[in-house]
């Protein structure tokens, strides 16, 4: 069973960028007013199907509010977002889940009193197709769809070493563990981009470490795209393919790692002018 | 071999623990063991605990207040006696007629529920806890102004609205019968509400609620109560899976409301009022929101208790009171529970505070 879901792993399987290839997410003007105020403007940015990319920028840039967009927590005003060359316009945000983004929060949000294996089956609401009849009198079909949850439950557990908690309510788990969790949650869905809300705040540096070997395993495992925002510049750089800078709504720069470190206006965004001599 | 979930395990617990109540008072009312005043309370007893584990699902699985639970009742009562009593010679076999009678009253129950929560469980909010009160008078009042009669041409309904109508306005032919009388209510029921059937209704409440609680459905509304922005980033569609728990706990409400209107020869409206919908609240806040075996107990318990209480005769709803009072304080007092727990190994409940 494992062998099914977790192909090779090798890190060095895909191209720097995939782009060229249609890309799996395309916004296009993408825009929102918050009254008078432009909390996104003129968002433009194309992600690969197998790329991971972040969104950085200074505190209030917008970044967390371009995930809002992206999901359908808030109709944007201007501009469309197109999910493989689809445009979600007029999606609520779990029709977004199922056409194949999946995303984790900034402030953890678990199903605390739920076990871990049920906030996994839980996700994977969209692939379970018995109905209320089966569920209340037991039919047949009850049983070998809950066993196929359960299975590949467990076999996303063990793909983070989190085998031993699932029977653990979620509420209980310590803090990097709950991170975690969420994020096999989303990827129970069965996404095809994962969006990822600061996944290393509040984390040292070892399980910093871990998260950036954990989602490059994601990647590479599932093949699928991951779009992250973060303030830990060590885990953007070494992680990321591309790197979008966000600042007042606006995108101010877009590039490789490299090309986003040397960037004038990025300096400036984060740093501010340099003083006259 | 495959050990037991323990949520399979509790539930086991659940349902063993009410056959065996059922077999022990039922060896004891054989052998006479039991006043008249507690046999006459067993099947309202049976009736209770079903209410509170059905409200349990829509306010302890679901997480959303419901304050007009027996208005669901009381629907299913009154048309649970006009479906027994319509049937008395179609169908002479009584256990069965009893059964149609409980399934037509869970369906009009749940019609009612789905009319109900069809525009609520849309909002996010405690809309469900003011249109469920409202829900609650307003059957109070319509059944009050009803007239059902029934006769060899069939079932003859009219609503009383202007007050001046009596059972006459049903023109009802030879041999007919008025079941409902407006505000007399059903009088002159035949009733066949039995213990066992009773038992059986528990029991099937028990297997629905925990079944449904246990299966994806009950899966995602647990999920919806825990978080609902979560809940909905995860793609599970929000208002179904609300509707499902909500029309579920309706129609179990109902099918306890026809037995209960068929344990006694007159019912009136009235009987369905607030203060009703308040007890079975109180049932399940006292057995604990989403503890079934918290529900069926705390329902046993305070439907006993006033009879019990009799010898304080005027202090009665004081003592009763008080006693509620206590209980409340010692099961949330968490040494309390903790010193309980070790001596009789209860299985522990997260009260989610860690997280927090």
């Amino acid at each position: 069973m494992l062998s099914k879901l977790v192909p090779m792993h090798s890190p060095n399987m895909l191209p720097d960028r995939d782009i060229d290839k249609s890309p799996i997410l395309e916004c296009v003007n993408l825009g929102i007013n918050f009254g008078g105020l432009a909390a996104v403007e003129d968002f433009n940015i194309a992600v690969g199907r197998t790329e991971i990319s972040a969104l950085i920028g200074p505190n209030g840039a917008g970044k967390t509010t371009v995930f809002n967009l992206l999901t359908k927590v808030y109709q944007p005003t201007k501009g469309s977002i197109l999910l493989d060359g689809v445009d979600t316009h007029g999606m609520t945000t779990a029709q977004v889940n199922r056409a194949g983004i999946a995303r984790t929060f900034q402030n953890i949000r678990l199903f605390n009193d739920l076990t871990v294996e049920e906030n996994i089956t839980v996700a994977m609401d969209n692939q379970l197709h018995y109905n209320m009849w089966s569920g209340i009198f037991r039919l047949p079909r009850f049983w070998r769809e809950e066993k196929v949850a359960h299975e590949r439950a467990l076999e996303l557990l063990s793909l983070f070493s989190m085998e031993g908690l699932a029977n653990v309510k979620a509420g209980s788990l310590p803090y990097g563990a709950q991170r975690r969790l969420e994020i096999i949650r989303a990827l129970a869905t069965n996404p095809s981009l994962l969006l990822l809300d600061e996944p290393a705040a509040g984390m040292n540096p070892s399980e910093t470490a871990e998260l950036m070997e954990n989602i490059r395993k994601i990647r590479d495992t599932f093949q699928i795209a991951v779009l992250l925002i973060e303030h830990d510049m060590s885990l953007v750089m070494n992680i990321c393919e591309v790197v979008g800078v966000l600042n007042f709504g606006r995108i101010i720069a877009k590039g490789t790692p490299e090309e986003i470190q040397s960037n004038p206006a990025v300096i400036e965004a984060y740093l501010g002018k340099k003083k006259e001599a | 071999m495959k050990r037991l979930k323990k949520h399979t395990r509790t539930d086991l617990i659940t349902y063993l623990g009410v056959a065996a109540a059922f077999l022990a008072i039922s060896a004891l009312r054989n052998n006479g063991a039991l006043s008249r005043s507690l046999t006459g309370q067993l099947v309202p007893i049976c009736c209770y605990m079903s209410m509170a584990v059905s409200l349990n699902l829509t306010v302890g699985i679901l997480g959303e207040l419901s304050l007009g639970h027996a208005g669901f009742m009381s629907v299913g009562a009154f048309s649970g006696i006009v479906a027994a009593m319509s049937l008395q010679t179609a169908v002479p076999f009584v256990p069965l007629r009893l059964a149609i009678a409980m399934a037509v009253g869970a369906a009009a129950a749940a019609i009612a529920g789905a009319v109900v929560g069809m525009p609520v469980l849309r909002l996010r909010g405690d809309y469900l806890a003011i249109v469920t009160l409202a829900f609650g008078e307003i059957i109070k009042e319509l059944i009050n102004c009803l007239l059902v009669g029934y006769d060899a041409k069939g079932l003859h309904v009219v609503f009383n609205l202007t007050g001046g109508k009596t059972v006459e306005d049903l023109r009802l032919g030879e041999g007919g019968v008025a079941l409902i009388k407006g505000a007399q209510g059903a009088t002159a029921t035949a009733t066949i509400a039995t213990f066992t059937a009773g038992f059986v209704l528990v029991m099937i409440t028990l297997a629905v609620v925990l079944n449904l609680k246990h299966s994806r459905a009950g899966r995602a509304v647990m999920a919806l109560r825990d978080n609902a922005i979560a809940a909905e980033s995860i793609g599970l569609n929000v208002t179904k899976y609300k509707m499902m728990a909500f029309v579920t706990s309706a129609a179990l409400a109902g099918a306890a409301g026809a037995l209960y209107g068929l344990n006694f020869s007159s019912l009136q409206a009235t009987k369905f009022n607030f203060n009703t919908s308040i007890l079975i609240l109180v049932f399940v806040v006292l057995g604990g929101l989403g503890n079934i075996w918290g529900s069926l107990i705390a329902a046993a318990a305070l439907t006993v208790l006033p009879e019990l209480l009799r010898a304080f005769s005027d202090y009665r709803m004081l003592v009763y009171a008080i006693v509620l009072i206590l209980v409340m304080l010692a099961t949330n007092n968490a040494g309390f529970t903790a010193f309980l727990r070790r001596f009789l190994r209860w299985p522990g409940r997260s009260t989610g505070k860690e997280a927090a």
